[in-house]
This record gives structure tokens, sequence and C-alpha cells, in this order.
């Protein structure tokens, strides 16, 4: 969805609040004290304007089109009883509301907000705290969730939900939220065309984003910092992601990004800071990665095999511990005029690009992969003499994995 | 003064010092004599503390050396070979010395009598041997200390300076001190010496005055006295 | 003992070697700057230069001190003073000269480039604590060959093997019983032969801080609390401790014992 399509919504959906509908306005000392009463009585297109107060309810079914907007953020408790709203009609939009205690179930997923089979809706500055799922949409097309602040209690995955999950959904956006402590910040499940721009995604207990079967997304500018595993890219393909900062991922399992059957993408001006790996990549094709940073990493790139013409061009790789790790001797991808700090070549003619090829593949970092402990001897003096042995003769890394035009200064 | 009792020292597998027993009361000139390899150098070392002994006592000024340092305050030292650290000048390693010692000191007097000025801007390492035993001396006499120990002072030095060597040993005996030196000259020794300790292969063979020396060997010189009490057997 | 610090302190001062130290290390450190206009990447490079030749020269310079410091040793022997404070005062001055010489030679440059505004700030000062340490462990080690042996040859023979073996072999030693072991934990194996040596023990608390996004891939819950909290950092600060205070206290030991 373009820019010009979502004005035109929000253009639409203020016009048509203001042109057929009155406004209805709750509050304890007024004629409709619930906001569960207000729905009722409201006609279609109406607006509901809920004033400061404490709501005790749940369970709210949204099933006409209405604004519902709270005034100096209202709280809406659901006193751990359930879900609080569904919202089952089109044209609807939820703004300014303070939503806590979610209801905790292992058979129903319930959600702060849930959005079902619905058409342009809105849902923005909500803000949510002690949840369960944050705002689930589901089946749903052409909605926008926009500047809302999400922040979970979770501590472990299998009692707690996500923030921000689509499921079999199209043409929504979800920008400028502020995702924290849930199970995975963002997830997408079957869900194409969606645009996740400008969140802040930490401290997750799974993943900050989650991607599964979604095809043709963009995801750009967003931050994911201290996630319990990083973002997880998964079995879809033709997804765009663009200037996103990867942050202090760090564990066994941890990951900057991890794409698995990724194929047809885009990964271009991203920045993967101290990550344990920066990027590890599985079975995915076709992958153009491009003026990426990659800075103090553990790894920044481990290639578990079976990936081919994926082509890594103009990025900095930056005083990672290893550079790019591979488990086969085998190698399909191509590494041309990246800046890696660790090269140690020249630049005779002064062209800006040094004269010798550089072989990112470390002897050590496949010793790594076979006896982890190793790990221990990293920088010594014995391993960069090994290390020298095998840049030399290459015998264990792929003889073909080399930077031929390894930059000699950092790029922009 | 200085009793030293049951002294043994061993170097590897040769017995340098063997149940070595020596008093020496104090005031006069005590000469150690001895072959090289006797173990003159070792028992004044082990007076100094600098070797450490293996079984036996040692006691200097009524105190027992063993852990104690202090006692050497009251020794003033001449080694046998004139090392000094070389990238330091003359007036440095005065000024060292003192510095380290905080005693009055008469360097100044000293290195007049041996004609040092003009050497105590010069770096150790380029003066010669004579030069470097005179700066040794200064160095050893300029403390007021009742006990003095010098090994081999007259090495390298020209006539000039071995009088004043001698008048220097002389002032000091008179003072009533106490004067250990070993010595190979024995022109020097028996001008000097008030008493005569022989050393061999790490027994004192005898404790003396020079005529007890003399008639206990029946020789008229110094010279024969010496060879002769080598072949003779111990009583002392 | 802090006059016999002092004049070792201002004899080496005086010599010419502490210089070319000291200005080795500052050309070390404007070339490492002003080539790769980058901090950060000079700090890495630094560090393997530190943990290789620091440790040497910490050596050499400590046998050869002590040989050619034999006068002066035993003019100070005959002096009223303590063994211990004799020996201990000229093991500080050149432990402390050397250590002034990597400090200032390395903090001179770095400081003028704009350090103190960088985030390497940290990284750097560990780098100039581990080199420090490593310069007193070694001169320590030094002092112990060169009491231990009479022979200058065989003194410096000796402490340029112990270099080597700690520098280079003692790894490679090391990574190949990793390798053979393999099937077996090896956390705890590891972690106790990264502290036997002082150089892989420096180098692990470099690591600490420049590759720990590293150091945590590894499963181990070992390892996961060595490298993951501040429990790694202070034990290897400890052992550090404990490996300059060691061969300090024999070499002390050693020189009570000893014939001059």
């Amino acid at each position: 969805m373009n820019v010009w399509n979502k004005l035109l919504l929000i253009l639409f959906m203020a016009f048509g609040a203001a042109s057929h509908g009155s406004t209805l306005e709750i509050c304890s000392t007024c004629p409709i004290k619930s906001i569960k009463e207000g729905i009722d009585q409201a006609q279609a297109y109406d607006t509901l304007l809920i004033k400061k107060g404490t709501y005790l309810e749940f369970d709210i079914i949204v099933d006409k089109p209405l604004t519902i907007i709270g005034k100096d953020y209202p709280v809406v408790d659901g006193e751990d009883q359930g879900e609080i709203f569904t919202v089952t009609s089109d044209n609807v939009t939820i703004d300014g509301l303070f939503i806590i205690n979610v209801g905790t179930s292992y058979t129903s997923d319930y959600a702060a907000i849930r959005v079902v089979k619905s058409k342009n809706f809105l849902i923005q500055n909500v803000v949510l705290e002690k949840l369960f799922f944050g705002i689930y949409l589901e089946k749903s097309t052409d909605g926008r969730v926009f500047h809302n602040k999400i922040i979970g209690d979770a501590v472990e995955e299998f009692n707690s939900g996500n923030g921000i999950q689509l499921w079999y959904c199209q043409n929504v956006s979800v920008e400028n939220n502020i995702v924290q402590h849930v199970r995975d910040g963002i997830y997408l499940e079957f869900s194409d065309q969606i645009v996740i721009k400008n969140n802040i995604s930490t401290n997750n207990v799974r993943y900050g984003l989650h991607f599964m079967f979604s095809n043709d997304d963009l995801y750009q500018d967003n931050t994911f910092e201290n996630n319990g595993a990083g973002v997880a890219v998964m079995f879809s393909k033709k997804i765009k992601m663009y200037n996103n900062t990867f942050k202090k991922n760090w564990g066994a399992a941890s990951f900057g990004m991890l794409l698995k059957e990724i194929n047809d993408s885009e990964i271009i001006g991203n920045t993967f800071e101290e990550n344990t790996v920066g990027i590890s990549i599985e079975g995915s094709n076709r992958i153009n990665y491009k003026e990426n940073d990659f800075v103090n990493n553990g790894w920044a790139l481990k290639v578990r095999g079976a990936c081919y013409s994926n082509v890594f061009s103009s990025n900095n790789f930056l005083y990672n511990s290893f550079d790019v790790s591979y488990n086969s001797k085998l190698n399909d991808n191509s590494f041309s005029g990246n800046y890696w700090s660790n090269y140690t070549g020249y630049d005779l003619d002064k062209n800006g690009v040094g004269d010798v090829p550089y072989r990112p593949v470390k002897l050590f970092s496949y010793i790594v992969n076979r006896t982890p402990e190793t790990i221990v001897l990293l920088r010594s003096l014995f391993m960069d003499i090994i290390d020298f042995s095998e840049k030399v003769s290459p015998v264990f890394t792929p003889d073909n994995l080399r930077d031929n035009s390894p930059l000699m200064k950092k790029l922009q | 003064m200085i009793q030293v009792a049951n002294l043994h020292k061993k170097f590897g597998k040769t017995q340098v010092l063997d149940n070595l027993d020596l008093e020496i009361d104090g005031g006069g000139i005590f000469a150690i004599l001895g072959p090289n390899g006797s173990g003159k150098t070792t028992l004044i070392k082990s007076i100094l503390g600098m070797v450490i002994m293996d079984k036996g006592s040692i006691s200097v000024l009524g105190a027992a050396i063993k852990t104690n340092w202090n006692y050497r305050k009251e020794i003033n030292y001449l080694p046998q070979i004139a090392n000094f650290p070389g990238n330091l000048k003359v007036r440095e390693l005065i000024k060292m010395i003192v510095d380290l010692r905080q005693k009055p000191n008469r360097a100044d007097e000293l290195i007049e009598l041996f004609k040092l000025e003009d050497f105590l801007d010069k770096k150790l390492t380029t003066l010669s041997g004579g030069t470097k035993q005179k700066v040794n001396i200064v160095l050893s006499f300029m403390f007021d200390s009742p006990l003095l120990i010098l090994d081999e002072p007259t090495t390298g030095l020209d006539p000039l300076a071995l009088i004043n060597l001698k008048k220097l040993i002389q002032e000091e005996k008179n003072k009533g001190k106490t004067i250990l030196i070993t010595s190979h000259i024995l022109q020097f020794v028996e001008e000097v010496a008030d008493e005569i300790i022989y050393l061999l292969e790490g027994k004192i063979y005898f404790k003396g005055s020079l005529e007890q020396l003399k008639s206990k060997t029946e020789q008229t010189d110094i010279e024969h006295a010496i060879a002769a009490i080598a072949t003779q057997p111990q009583h002392a | 003992m802090l006059k016999i610090l002092k004049y070792s302190f201002y004899d080496l001062m005086r010599s010419r070697w502490s210089y070319v130290y000291f200005i080795f290390y500052l050309l070390l450190g404007f070339v490492l700057l002003f080539l790769n206009n980058d901090v950060s990447k000079a700090v890495i490079t630094l560090m393997n230069i530190i943990i290789v030749l620091v440790p040497l020269i910490a050596t050499i310079f400590g046998v050869m001190y002590y040989y050619n410091s034999k006068e002066f040793t035993e003019l100070l022997l005959a002096q009223p003073i303590k063994r211990t404070s004799i020996f201990l005062g000229q093991y500080l001055g050149v432990s402390g000269s050397l250590a002034m010489s990597l400090v200032l030679g390395l903090g001179i440059p770095f400081t003028l480039y704009g350090l103190l505004k960088s985030n390497a700030i940290w990284d750097f000062s560990l780098l100039l604590v581990a080199g420090a340490f490593l310069t007193f462990i070694f001169t320590a080690l030094a002092f112990n060959i060169a009491l231990s042996n009479e022979n200058k040859i065989k003194g410096f023979g000796y402490a340029v093997l112990l270099w080597l073996f700690l520098a280079v072999i003692y790894d490679g030693i090391f990574l190949i019983s990793l390798i053979i072991f393999e099937e077996y934990p090896l956390d705890n194996f590891s972690l106790v032969s990264t502290m036997l040596n002082p150089i892989d023990l420096s180098r692990t608390l470099i690591l600490l801080k420049l590759d720990i996004s590293a150091l945590l891939g590894y499963t181990g819950a070992v390892f996961k609390k060595f490298f993951g909290t501040n429990f790694g950092f202070f034990v290897s600060m400890g052992v550090l401790m404990i490996w300059t205070i060691l061969p300090v206290w024999r070499m002390v030991h050693k020189a009570k014992r000893k014939d001059f």
C-alpha cells in the first residue's frame, strides 16, 4: 500500500465520521457509562468519545463501523478475564486507549485488540500493558497499525503471546510502534504486501520480528535490539529489508537475523552490531546483500549450506571476530567490493581497491565449528600462524571464496 | 668483634669452608692469607652476609648476622674486583652510596688524596683498573665504621696510591678499628698486619702474630714461613 | 627499597633501551592510528602486538638487566640494606620503567588522537592494564631465570624458550588436546588451561571486551557463566594477580638464599 492510499484512507475515515455520524460521550457521570453500552447505542459511522476513567470491561465486540477515541488515555481494564476488543466490522478506528490486563489462556489466544476479517481498520496511539497477545490481525486487509506502545511482561515462551500478530493479512502497514517484553515483537504468518516501518522491537523473549510464509513484504528503518534470538525470516520470498538495525542479540542460538528458505530478496543498508551471529543463512538463494554494516559481531555471516547465487557487495565488515563462516568447501556466492577491517593487503596503484584478494573465511572459524571450546584461542599467535598458512594454501576452506576487490576505505 | 663458629660452605661439590672457627677480638689489622681457592673471599663474604652459610653461626659486634642486615652499617667493605655499575659517573656513585648509608663521610678529603677530582664526571666504564680501585678505596674509607674489610686492596695501585693506602690503614688502626685484609702481596702484609690468619682447604691452619708464625715455622722471612706452614700438620 | 627502586629506575631511564622501547611504542601508536584512521581497528592490531611483544621484551629486558647490573647488586649487597629490598627494588625499577614506557608510549598517541572521546577507551585501558600485568609477570619470570643461572647465555636461552613456549607452543598443545578430546566436555579444561598461561589469560581478558559476541556463541554453561557475567573478568584479574605475586615471591625467596 503506498502513501497516497493511506492518506486517502485516513481522509475518508475522518470525512466519513464528520459527515454522517454523531459523537457519543462515555464517562462515569455521562448517560452512557460503558463502552459496550456505547457500541450498542451507536449508529454506524458514529464516534465514541471515551473520557478519562477506568472501564472494567472485556469481550467488547465492535460490529459496526465506529471511531472509538479515548480522551486523556482512559484505562480499559480486562481484569485478566479474556479478550478485550474484538473488531468484526470494516472501517473501525481505535485511538488513544490504555488497555491493560488481558486474560492469559492456554487454549485461546486472547488479545487486547483483535481484528477479524475486516477492512480499512486503523489502530493508533494505543498503549497496551499486562497483555497476552497485543494486536492480533486475522484475515484482515487494508489496515494500519500506527504509533502504539506494547509493553509486556513475558518471561517464558510457552505462556506469552506476541505483540503484533498478522495472520493471513494483506496490505497492512505497521509503523512507529514500540514493542517490548513479549514473545515475538511482530509476527507475520501467511501475510503478503505488508509494510513494517520505523518500529522499535526490543527485549522480547523470542524474536523481535518473525516472518513465516509471507511474501512481497517490506520492512525498513526498524530497530531490533536485545531480543532472545533476533529476527527470523523463514520460508518466504521477495522480501525487502532496508535500513534496519539489529543489535546485541547474544547467545548460543542467537543471531541478528536468521534467513531460512528465503529467495529473491534484498537486504540493503542494514546495520548488524554486536550480535553473536550477524546473519545466519540457510537454504537461501538469489539474495542481494548490499551496503550493510556488520560491526563487532562474533560472526558477521554464518553460511550453513544450500545457499546459491547470493551476492555480497559494498558492505562494511568491521571488527567482527569472524567475518564469514562456511560449513562446506563449496561456494556459489560472490563477494566483491566490500570493506573488511581485517584486510591487511595493500593498494599500490592507489585505486582504492586492494591488490590482493581477501579471504573472509578463516581456518580458525572452521575449527571452532568443529570444536566450539577452541573459541578461547581466538586471536592467539598460534591461531594467527595457522590462519596465515591456510590463507597461503587453502585446504579446509573454499578456495574460490574471496573478495577480489576488497576496498581500502570504509564505505560511508 | 667477630665470632665465627662451625662454619660450613659448599659450592656445588666443593667444600670451600669446612667447620671453620675464628674469633677476632678487635683492634688491629688482621691479614687473611691462603692460596687461591682456600676460601678467603668466601669467608669474608660470609661475614658480610653475601654468601649464605650452610651451617654454623657468625656474629658481628655481638649480633648474629642471620636474618639481620643492620650490622653492615658498622662495616666498610672493599670488594676484590672493582666492578661498578657502568653507566654511572664517579660523582653519582659516591653520592648514591652516601645516600644509601646516611652517615657522615669524608669523601672530598679522600678524593683529593687520590687526585680523583678530574674523574668525577667520567663514567665508571671509561676508567682504568687503577683508577677504579682508587674509587673503590674512597668508597670504603669514607665512612667512620668500627670494622673494615679489605679484599685485595692493593690491586692495580701505583706506588703513590699504595703509600696513601698504607697511611689510611694505619690511621684507621690508630683510631682503634678492626681491619680485615686479604692480600697476595706478602710484603704488604708484613708491613701492615698485626696478626696473620692462614687459611687452607677451608680450615684455619694458623692464627697468631707474625713473630709467632716465624718462630713456629722456624723461618726468618714470611714467604718461607707461609710456604712451610702449608706443609705442616695442623695445630692451631 | 624505595631508594633502590629510585636508583634502578634512574639507571634505566638513562639507558638507551628504555628510550628505544618507549619510542617504539610511540611510533607504533602513531603509525597504527594515522595509517588506519580508526581507533577500534588500531586497538585490535595493538592487542596482537601487546600479547606477543610485551612478554618477549619484558623477558629479555629482565634477564639483560639482571646480568648487566650484577656489579651494582654486589655493591649494594655489602651495604646495610635488606636483600629483599635490593631485589624487589631492582625488579620494580625494571618492570616499572617498562610498564611506564608502554603506557606512555601508547597512551600519548592515542590521547592525542582523541581516544578520550572515543568509546574504545575502555578496550584501550584494559589493553594497557593487561600489558602492564604481562610486563610485571614476565620481568619477574626473567629475574627468576637469571637468579637460577649464573651463565648468561644459558639464562638468555631459557628466557627466550619460556617466551616461545608460553606465546606459541602452549597454545598449539592446547588446541591439539581440545581437538583430540572433542568428544568430552571441555569447558573446564579449556578455562583452566587458559588460566595456566599468563599470555592466554590476558588475551582472554581482552577478548571479554572485544569479542564477547563470539564468546557467547558457545552453549556450555560454564562458559556462559564465565564470559556472560563479570565473573570471568574478576577471575581473570585475580589469577593475573596471582601470576604476578608468585614469581615475585619465588624471586625474593631465591635471592635470599643465593651466594654472591
